[in-house]
């Protein structure tokens, strides 16, 4: 099992309890299935999620990734399936006798009380003594940076200030689970992304299980160990960030995160290429999964296509075709390029700008050819 | 574009100036004139009380006017036990009122704000039902249901709780049944309005944090609805004081309310000086105390949001 020293020591890179099937995880979700009405929020859904582990839930909005979060707190009860926490059952336990905390999207920081008895409101809850929640609290304040805002009323505090003090009053009480819905949705760009890292650096300095409830898949992917992609109650792909990205299991998901091209075709006879696509033949480098003459959708992100005004060297030489650029948008750090290809078939290409614009050789309607090398293309067959 | 802003800033002034006209008009200007009247002596005269200004005698009656006026009447005030009493009785009673209408109105006020929300529009309806049949009728009503031989009486003679029929009418009950009666939509309604707009995730917040619900209700549903207690208890208890119909149809005769006090130095015996001295007095009782109270309440919840 990982503790925090191996995970510290290898960086997230050495992480990966899901790998080790010996191991107990530390919450286990079986078959749980939540409706409103006849609406089926979640949707038989299974996952284990393991002590340590940083896990982002994703989705587009009413997918039922805060009610999976709601069933993890108690503030619903499943219709069907369980939830275990380290192997116990807690599917009917009342959410004030879990051990696990939430931090609420809207922060829901008491207007009545200050700083202080916002965050002590959970440790006096289970009746420590005072010299203790003293003690915890102010420990808990310094680690959020708001040592001196301990009398402040939250009405009195910034938004990133907000932040913190439910960030800290979650944490207080050593919750097995920290719960985030959208902790970062109200604040601005530039705080979110700074809030990210420390949210990353907190979680692991503390050893903590962290489940994040978020729509904004570049947040997911920058803080998660794993992301769970969420579609209408189901789980669609559980996997690391870049496998979500670089190997995603349906054309919902490779849809879904990120910019992909998908191109429609059906495989080869050797297996290794797909036919009949609006480029013709793609060559590919793994052996599909899939019988001669089976549809499928062959998916290249568009930062992995090459673009050259020469005709370019590809192994093997189908992987390339001439388009015409019909649009570019610049993006500062990128250029989106979008490629008509004979009868109107689009494709886009992202070319990072690494020189300056007034150097840079293509243009509106010019021809360039496209290419991709076939490990760069992952084939869907669902 | 420049005349069109000073325009409109200039109709925004006349706005936030009505109410202050308003005020002005309708409460200061009369509430002077109590006071005038509460510094005068009484006279059989049109209008009954001396001195009276009189424009046509010039500075001399202008003179006069003022050294007229005397604080003989609220120094009569003090003496007679009277009126000590019949303060001492309207505040007792509107204190211990309001008590009642919290007890009551709050679980009312709650209820309601824990029902879905397609019926607290029809249930916040049933609490102002009764507004729409004359405030009159309905103390009469009252009458009728707590005279000797009443619905009440026969009730409790049925189910054998009393053996012999209480005397509901002129007594304090009597009095406490009907304001209870007649004040609970005042209580209901402020608090229905602070409670309704309680965040439900501070509630599943300290859910969250450990609390039972229980719990929950005392440490933040509780604390947070205290504007709404506030509001409900001012509303109800500064008319209570003042109360006069129903002490005077349903009380009895031996305590007077100050509000019957007022009326009987106002009609029975033509007193307007010291009927306005009393009431002068009451609006100084009351108002001194809530102003500096509202303006503590509202340094304590204002600050900073």
């Amino acid at each position: 099992m990982p503790t925090a020293a191996t995970k510290r020591g290898f960086g997230k890179a050495g992480f990966a309890p899901w790998t080790e099937s010996a191991l107990q995880p530390l919450l286990r979700i079986e078959a749980l299935s939540k409706r409103f009405g006849g609406f089926a929020a979640v949707d038989q859904l299974s996952v284990d999620i393991y002590q340590g582990e940083f896990f982002a839930l994703l989705g587009p909005s009413g997918c039922g990734k805060t009610t999976l979060l709601r069933l993890i707190a108690g503030f619903e009860q499943p219709d069907l399936g369980r939830i275990l926490l380290d192997g116990v059952e807690i599917g009917s336990v009342p959410p004030y006798r879990r051990p696990v905390n939430m931090m609420f999207q809207s922060y829901a920081l008491f207007p009545h009380l200050n700083v202080e008895a916002n965050v002590a409101f959970g440790l006096r809850q289970e009746g420590l003594p005072k010299a203790e929640i003293a003690e915890r609290v102010g420990e808990m304040l310094t680690l959020v940076r708001l040592d001196n805002f301990g009398r402040r009323k939250p009405q009195e505090l910034s938004g990133g200030q907000r932040q913190r003090v439910a960030l800290a009053r979650s944490l207080v009480k050593r919750p097995r689970i920290l719960l985030l819905d959208e902790p970062m949705a109200a604040l601005d760009k530039k705080l979110r992304g700074e809030t990210q890292f420390e949210l990353m650096e907190l979680q692991r300095r503390l050893d903590l299980t962290f489940i994040i409830v978020t729509h904004d898949q570049s947040e997911a992917m920058t803080v998660a160990d794993r992301i769970a992609v969420m579609d209408r109650g189901r789980l669609m792909q559980v996997a690391p960030p870049a496998e979500i990205y670089e190997h995603p299991n349906s054309r919902w998901v490779a849809d879904f995160i990120g910019n992909i091209n998908l191109l429609e075709g059906r495989v080869g006879a050797d297996r290794v290429s797909v036919e009949g696509t609006a480029l013709g033949r793609i060559g590919v480098a793994a052996k599909i999964d899939a019988q001669p003459g089976a549809t499928v959708w062959v998916a290249v992100r568009p930062e992995k296509i090459r673009l050259t005004t020469g005709e370019p060297d590809v192994e093997p030489p189908e992987n390339r075709i001439a388009a015409t650029v019909a649009d570019i948008g610049y993006l500062g750090d990128l250029s989106i390029y979008k490629l008509r290809i004979g009868d109107g078939i689009q494709l886009q290409a992202a070319l990072a700008n690494t020189v300056r614009s007034s150097e840079r050789t293509i243009g509106w309607n010019d021809t360039v050819w496209l290419s991709f090398q076939p490990d760069a293309a992952v084939v869907l067959t669902r | 574009m420049n005349n069109g802003r000073r325009q409109t800033s200039f109709i925004a002034k006349l706005v936030v100036r009505i109410p202050y006209a308003w005020m002005v008009a309708f409460f200061l200007v009369p509430f002077l004139i109590v006071v005038k009247i509460s510094l005068s002596q009484t006279a059989i005269a049109q209008p009954p009380y001396t001195p009276v200004f009189d424009l046509a005698a010039g500075w001399q009656g202008f003179r006069s006017f003022f050294t007229g006026l005397s604080l003989d009447n609220f120094t009569f005030l003090g003496s007679d036990p009277l009126y000590i009493l019949s303060y001492m009785k309207s505040v007792e009673i509107a204190a211990f009122s309001t008590l009642l209408l919290l007890v009551i109105g709050y679980p009312i006020a709650y209820a309601i704000t824990r029902t879905p929300r397609r019926l607290q529009a029809v249930l916040v309806l049933l609490v102002i039902l009764p507004f729409w049949t004359s405030f009159l009728i309905r103390i009469y009503a009252w009458m009728n249901i707590l005279q000797h031989d009443g619905p009440l009486n026969q009730l409790l003679l049925f189910f054998h709780i009393v053996r012999e029929p209480p005397a509901w009418l002129s007594t304090d009950t009597a009095v406490y049944i009907g304001i209870v009666y007649s004040y609970l939509p005042f209580m209901v309604l402020p608090l229905y309005a602070t409670l309704e707009k309680i965040d439900e995730s501070l509630l599943e917040a300290a859910a969250d944090l450990g609390c039972p619900r229980w719990k929950t209700f005392w440490l933040v549903t509780l604390p947070l609805s205290a504007p709404g207690v506030l509001a409900g208890a001012l509303l109800c208890f500064i008319p209570i004081c003042g109360e006069f119909v129903i002490p005077d149809l349903l009380g009895g005769s031996r305590t007077s309310m100050i509000g019957q006090t007022v009326w009987t130095e106002f009609f029975a015996n033509k007193d307007w000086p010291t009927a306005s001295a009393v009431a002068v007095v009451l609006v100084c009782l009351l108002v001194t105390p809530i102003v500096v109270f509202q303006h503590q309440a509202m340094r304590g919840t204002g600050r900073g949001s």
